[in-house]
């Protein structure tokens, strides 16, 4: 009740929170990385535009890496199981996240789809985010890190254009390299230096789904991301089993 | 347009604050939203319009505050311009963001009977 003059009023009381509006995200988020560090998974967030060559480099990537890695996909797609089928066909154990209308994946999103996929066993797992430049990267699902697809054929300007996921890349796959031929306006140096106004540790591999170029260093990448994992927690310690 | 679910998750929060402390009513809310965190204040505030309806939000005012991006060098800590790339001019160290990525509910004023 108002206590300056007793007339029965509600009183308005401010109430400080300071706390991140996405906390509960947050947490699941959190929760999530604690599986995968307890499981010893490396969990990649791919993020891209739609058609900027996500499945394909995944598919590539299984060619050359998936007879000595177990990989796994889930893959985010507002509507349809397409992606999922192409990275079964390639030999990757994959599960669709059929998001509906909603423009990215978050983290509960993820960790509902984990119980109804094998991902303990796997070396890899990587989480195809909504094809989408901009909603994905405010959203943690609790990865180890973030690798966004930029291909040739979006031009030069995209990482200016859209800061935020391109700040967040712990890597930027360049893809569609072997299209530059025939992209006379569109020049690699100029996405190059796009990147570095944008990301504060610039790294980039050009990669081509088709002919295979970059595909081995971004294995390599991949490969180095591993082992810098601290050595794996106990799984029955942590309650996660 | 995942500015829809923040404001799901806005509204959620509020209602947990309201519930817990027994209030009657909620006056405004101030949020802080970053120039580089993904968020566009417009279709946020749009958003909010919208969906605050039925909601323990419907008479609360949404006051807004815009953070502009700020770097400094993570290393020795100078200040990195807009424009430049962002590799400190001093020692060559990557920027680091001090501010301009948050997504802040700071403050809710409530009516508690």
């Amino acid at each position: 009740m108002c206590d300056t003059c007793g007339c029965g009023d509600p009183e308005i009381v401010p109430v400080e929170v300071h706390d991140k509006i996405l906390s509960g995200n947050e947490r699941k988020a959190a929760h999530n990385r604690e599986h995968f560090q307890a499981t010893g998974v490396v969990a990649v967030n791919l993020m891209g535009s739609p058609g900027a060559g996500k499945t394909a480099v995944l598919e590539a990537t299984a060619r050359r890496f998936g007879s000595w890695h177990a990989i796994g996909a889930l893959a985010g797609d507002l509507a349809t199981e397409r992606d999922a089928d192409r990275l079964r066909s390639a030999g990757i154990a994959a599960r669709s996240i059929t998001t509906g209308s909603a423009c990215h994946l978050d983290a509960d999103m993820v960790h509902r789809a984990l119980h109804h996929f094998p991902w303990r066993h796997l070396d890899y797992l990587v989480i195809e985010n909504v094809g989408n430049l901009v909603c994905p990267a405010v959203y943690d699902l609790g990865q180890d890190v973030n690798v966004v697809a930029l291909s040739v054929t979006e031009g030069e300007d995209k990482p200016l254009k859209y800061p935020v996921m391109f700040r967040k890349a712990d890597l930027v796959l360049i893809t569609k390299l072997d299209l530059l031929p025939y992209l006379p306006n569109v020049r690699l140096d100029a996405i190059v230096e796009a990147l570095d106004r944008v990301m504060p540790r610039p790294r980039y591999i050009g990669i081509s789904a088709t002919t295979g170029v970059g595909i081995e260093s971004w294995i390599e990448w991949l490969t180095r991301v591993r082992a810098a994992r601290r050595p794996h927690a106990d799984v029955a310690a942590l309650g996660l089993s | 347009m995942h500015e829809y679910s923040i404001v799901q998750s806005l509204v959620e929060r509020v209602d947990a604050e309201v519930k817990s402390r027994g209030a009657t009513g909620v006056h405004r809310l101030s949020i802080r939203i970053g120039e580089l965190s993904g968020v566009d204040p417009e279709l946020l505030t749009t958003a909010y319009e919208t969906f605050r309806e039925r909601t323990v939000c419907d008479g609360a005012e949404l006051d807004l505050t815009i953070v502009a991006a700020r770097w400094v060098c993570e290393q020795c800590g100078e200040p990195i311009g807009r424009a430049s790339l962002l590799k400190c001019n001093v020692c060559g160290s990557p920027a680091r963001l001090a501010e301009g990525d948050e997504i802040m509910l700071d403050r809710i004023e409530m009516e508690v009977p």
